[in-house]
Parts: C-alpha cells; sequence; structure tokens
C-alpha cells in the first residue's frame, strides 16, 4: 500500500470517527429526553417476526396483532391535548373518539410517511403501525423530516415511532421494521382500519393496492417527485383501485426514484399532509360522500392544486370488480420488473474487462496518460462536483453531440477515452454509444462504480450526492 | 377553408415529468387537424379524436424517445393517466373521445416517489 492512499484511508477514518462521536453525543440527549417522555406513557412495540427487542427504555415486545382496544370516553389529559379539534365545529368530540379508536398503517417512513405519521401521531390516531425496511442516511434528512440527524443508521421505523412517542405519547405505535412483501402484506394490512401508501417504489403500490382490496381497506395513496406530488384514495365509497386506473405497470425505465430524479423536500412533505387529511376524514366519516378524485400539486405551476374527477370502480377490475381473477397476493416484484425499493439497481452492460477501476483510472492519471474524459451525468450534477478537465455531455444527448467529443479530441483520434457518472450506470450505455461510432482507435472503457466509489475509495474529499 | 385545412384550437397539458419529453413545456397551445386521417380524401375522414391527438402528438410535438408516451394499440403507454376538460378520460370514452375546439387535454405520468 502506498503513502499516500494510506493517508487517504487514516483521513476518511478520521472523517468517520468525529461524525460517530457526534452521533453519540446526539443519541445519548435524545435517550435521556426519550426516558422522561416515555415515563407512565404507552409503549413502544415491536411487531411479530420482528427480531429487535424493545428496546432500551424497557417497553413490552407486542404485536400489532394484539387486539386493539378501543374506548367509550376520552381521559382528561386527552381532552387537554386535542382541546382545539375538540371545539372545532364538525369535527368535535365524536370524531375525536373516531381518530382515537381508528388505527391506521403509514407504509413507507419517508418524505411522505415523515410528516403524514407525525400529523396523525399528533392529531390523536389510537394505533399507528409505521412499515420501513430501511435505515436513516444523511441523503434524508432535507425531506423526511421525522427523523433527525443523530439517527443515521437507526432503522426509520423505529425512529418514526421515537419521534411521534416524543410527539404525542397517547398514541399507541407499532413498528414493523420490515419489506413489505407477498408473504407478510396481507395479514399486517388486515390489522388495521386504514392504510396509506407513503412508498417509494411500483412494485409496493401494486402490492398494498391489492392487500387492501383484499382485505377491504380504503387506501390514501401519495406520491411524489421533483416538484410535483399526487393524491388518490383508493377503494373507498364506491370509487377506483389503483388497478382500475393502471391495470398495467409503467415499464421500468419509465419510472424515476427521489434518488435520481431529485426532489424538493417540501414536496412530499406538502402529499404527506394531505394524506394525514384524507386519512382523518376517512376515520370520521368526513368525507364518505364524496365522488374519487385525484388531486396533483404541482409547486412552480401557477395552479400549484388541481383536483380531477376520476371514474368509479371497473366492474370489470380484475381485482375489486366484480368477477376478480386475483384472489391473493401475486409475485409483484415480477408483475412490475422492478424492486420493491428505490435503490437503484447496479448496470452489467458491459463486460468487465471493458471498464477500468478507480484505482487504475487514478494511476493513469498519475502517469499523465493522455486521455479524454467523458462525464455523461445531467448538467445540474455535474455542476455540483466533477473530476478535472472532464468534458460534460449528458447522456441523453450524447447521441447528438457526438461532434463535442470529436471536437476535444482536436485529430487525436487514437486518444482513450474514459467515460464517468455517477454509479457507473449511465457510462456503461454510453461507452457502446462511443464504440459504436468509432469515436477513437484507442481504448473506450467507463469506471466501474463512478465518481461515488472515486469519493468512497480514492478521493474523501470528492463530494457525495 | 376546405374540410382537410379545418384545425382546432387543443391546450395540451402535461405534468408528473411528462413535460420532460416535450422540451420542458407544460403548456402547448396546439392547432390540430379537425379530422383524420391526414392522407385520407374528404369521405374517408373522421372527426379527430383522442387516437388521432396521441399519434399526432408523438410526430409533431415530441421530442425525444417515443416509447416513454406511445404504448400498445395507439393508445399512451402504461403509467399515463390522460384528462379531458379536468376529468378522467375513461369518463369521456377514452380513446374514442371526440375532440372539441378548446378541448384541453392532460398527459400526467404518475408519480412513484415518495
Amino acid at each position: 500500500m502506498t503513502t499516500e492512499s494510506l493517508e487517504v484511508k487514516v483521513k476518511r477514518l478520521e472523517q468517520e470517527k468525529a461524525a460517530l462521536e457526534q452521533e453519540v453525543r446526539a443519541l445519548r440527549l435524545e435517550q435521556s429526553i426519550a426516558v422522561t417522555a416515555a415515563a407512565g406513557a404507552q409503549q413502544l412495540y415491536a411487531s411479530s417476526g420482528d427480531t429487535v427487542t424493545n428496546d432500551s427504555r424497557g417497553a413490552t415486545p407486542s404485536s400489532a396483532f394484539t387486539p386493539f382496544e378501543r374506548v367509550a370516553a376520552l381521559t382528561n389529559p386527552e381532552i387537554a391535548r386535542y382541546g382545539r379539534q375538540l371545539i372545532l365545529p364538525g369535527f368535535g368530540i365524536q370524531a375525536q373518539m373516531d381518530l382515537r379508536n381508528c388505527s391506521m398503517l403509514v407504509v413507507g417512513a419517508g418524505g411522505l410517511g415523515a410528516s403524514c405519521a407525525l400529523y396523525l401521531g399528533a392529531a390523536g390516531v389510537g394505533r399507528l403501525g409505521i412499515v420501513d425496511h430501511d435505515t436513516v442516511d444523511i441523503s434524508n434528512l432535507h425531506r423526511q423530516v421525522i427523523h433527525n440527524e443523530a439517527r443515521q443508521g437507526m432503522s426509520k421505523a423505529r425512529s418514526a415511532a421515537l419521534s411521534i412517542q416524543l410527539l404525542n405519547p397517547h398514541c399507541e405505535v407499532v413498528v414493523h421494521e420490515l419489506v413489505l412483501e407477498s408473504s407478510n402484506a396481507q395479514e399486517i394490512v388486515n390489522a388495521y382500519d386504514i392504510i396509506i401508501d407513503a412508498t417509494d417504489n411500483v412494485a409496493t403500490r401494486y402490492l398494498l393496492n391489492d392487500a387492501s382490496v383484499l382485505g377491504q381497506k380504503p387506501l390514501v395513496s401519495g406520491s411524489a417527485l421533483r416538484l410535483d406530488g399526487q393524491l388518490t384514495i383508493y377503494n373507498y365509497s364506491g370509487g377506483p383501485c389503483y388497478r382500475c386506473l393502471f391495470p398495467t405497470p409503467p415499464p421500468s425505465e419509465t419510472v424515476t426514484n427521489c434518488s435520481d430524479g431529485g426532489v424538493l423536500g417540501v414536496v412530499p412533505g406538502i402529499i404527506g399532509c394531505l394524506q394525514a387529511l384524507e386519512a382523518i376524514k376517512i376515520a370520521t366519516g368526513l368525507n364518505k360522500e364524496d365522488p374519487p378524485t385525484m388531486t396533483l400539486f404541482s409547486a412552480n405551476s401557477s395552479t400549484m392544486f388541481r383536483t380531477i374527477k376520476l371514474r368509479k370502480r371497473k366492474p370489470d377490475c380484475i381485482m375489486c370488480g366484480d368477477a376478480p381473477t386475483i384472489t391473493k397476493l401475486i409475485d409483484y416484484v415480477r408483475f412490475c420488473g422492478s424492486s420493491a425499493t428505490d435503490k437503484t439497481p447496479d448496470l452489467f452492460l458491459i463486460p468487465y474487462n471493458e471498464r477500468i477501476t478507480c484505482q487504475s483510472y487514478k494511476e493513469l492519471l498519475k502517469d499523465s496518460v493522455p486521455h479524454l474524459l467523458l462525464d455523461v451525468r445531467e448538467k445540474v450534477q455535474f455542476d455540483i462536483c466533477s473530476l478535472p478537465s472532464s468534458l460534460n455531455i449528458p447522456l441523453k444527448a450524447l447521441p447528438n453531440e457526438l461532434e463535442k467529443v470529436k471536437a476535444r479530441l482536436d485529430g487525436q483520434n487514437d486518444r482513450p477515452v474514459y467515460v464517468v457518472c455517477r454509479r457507473g450506470n449511465d457510462s456503461q450505455p454510453a461507452v457502446r454509444i462511443l464504440q459504436e461510432n468509432g469515436i477513437t482507435t484507442g481504448e473506450v472503457k467507463d469506471i466501474v462504480g463512478g465518481l461515488e466509489r472515486w469519493s468512497n475509495t480514492i478521493d474523501p474529499d470528492f463530494p457525495k450526492y | 377553408m376546405s374540410q382537410s385545412d379545418a384545425t382546432l384550437r387543443i391546450e395540451l397539458q402535461f405534468s408528473g415529468g411528462m413535460e420532460l419529453l416535450f422540451d420542458n413545456q407544460k403548456t402547448i397551445h396546439a392547432k390540430v387537424p379537425a379530422s383524420f386521417p391526414l392522407d385520407g380524401s374528404a369521405e374517408n375522414r373522421h372527426a379527430a379524436t383522442i387516437r388521432d391527438l396521441i399519434s399526432w402528438t408523438a410526430s409533431n410535438l415530441l421530442k425525444e424517445r417515443p416509447e416513454l408516451f406511445i404504448g400498445a394499440d395507439g393508445s399512451v403507454r402504461s403509467g399515463i393517466l390522460v384528462l379531458v376538460n379536468g376529468a378522467d378520460w375513461e369518463l369521456e370514452g377514452e380513446l374514442e373521445y371526440e375532440l372539441e375546439d378548446r378541448d384541453e387535454i392532460v398527459f400526467i405520468s404518475t408519480l412513484h416517489g415518495g
């Protein structure tokens, strides 16, 4: 190992150490608050099948399938807490009791689930289930405001439950730390009155729809990306199910996740709030007579909100129609051709020997080997950070802008061309495009793992986003 | 003006990411032929429907990747919802809806992020 890479490693470890120390301090502080808040309060449950025994605060492990205890009256502390809703005309004690005696399942403790679960917990929902398999990452926090800096690496379901408990100890929170799938979804969905789809992927959306139809539960569905959001209630009061509207899943290449498409943090926050509102309206019967609609939100449009009339339940729907052909949950990952998480999978289009590693590229830079580095990320990403003297042509534009590559080669037609992108996926089709157009007689290769791996293994000062 | 030159003023809107396929335009005021097929004789023509509008839009306005807009059977690809004057197109006859002057047609790509 060279001295240089040792230094890089030491630097990285020191950064990690500082971050861990910060986390420990914040967790200690939080723990002291949580212990106080939890004293005499409701307990934080862990779901059955969940191997994590609950909990540092000594609560009793339990499950969603413990019968939900409905009550005949609110306690005085509850009346004091919900007073502003209790005096609200058209809401009042009856609606507050309806909320107290309602159980809701929030699937996804991400951008949508963050605001949704906080408001539902605060509003007085009796039992709130939180499903999430993921852990808190620093890049979540601009929108997933139910988590915080200190909880990096903590289970999102657990972190969300903790936040709700800190806000309102009267809410019984059930933690489901798992990937919702065909084998477990029905049992979980059946244990709640209202289901909230705050997920981030197509497969789970179809799964939740089908489980909600089979379990006869209303489904409050929200989604958000970039500056736009959408909100619909499915399977409720004669309205359509998700499959009535979208019988076929979209081709996977047309689906963009927040990690690749970007999202303004407040946008899922707004949609999550609307989901909480709709769930409260269902629980209290406020919207029973409303015709089915979809609400579209567009942050930079002159009319930010638009509500459109939707079709009713389709009698020929294979899920909720008069003669359904789907009578139990299916394999949704296969049905949708996409995974049940929003992580971008690694692409393997190009054989390994036609690619170079970050380490080899670093050697090549050190030896001043003449070459052209082509960065095929979108300009908006290139503007955040880039390697020195790289040429930026986004993958989408590459077929029409090969002249720019030629111009940069400036007659040196045997120069090697290396292609880089964020994670080493887009760089692969780019290599193919360059090869097919005979852009150079030298080698054309892409950098495995892209700039993210460059930052992880070569230069810890290179930003990751 | 002969029948074949007649056009309808249609306001096309794109949302949920559809606008990215149309040069980032959220609204396009289009003059759409009032009858199709364009190469048909007067007696072979029918009043323009949404089906015609979809293929006309793809050939005249779409800037990239038609497979992200067009699907099977001349419809839009799955995952796109079409609105006719603010309502789900299913309520209006879907592909066979006959366009009228000053109609507002919206193409929305469903979002899945969260």
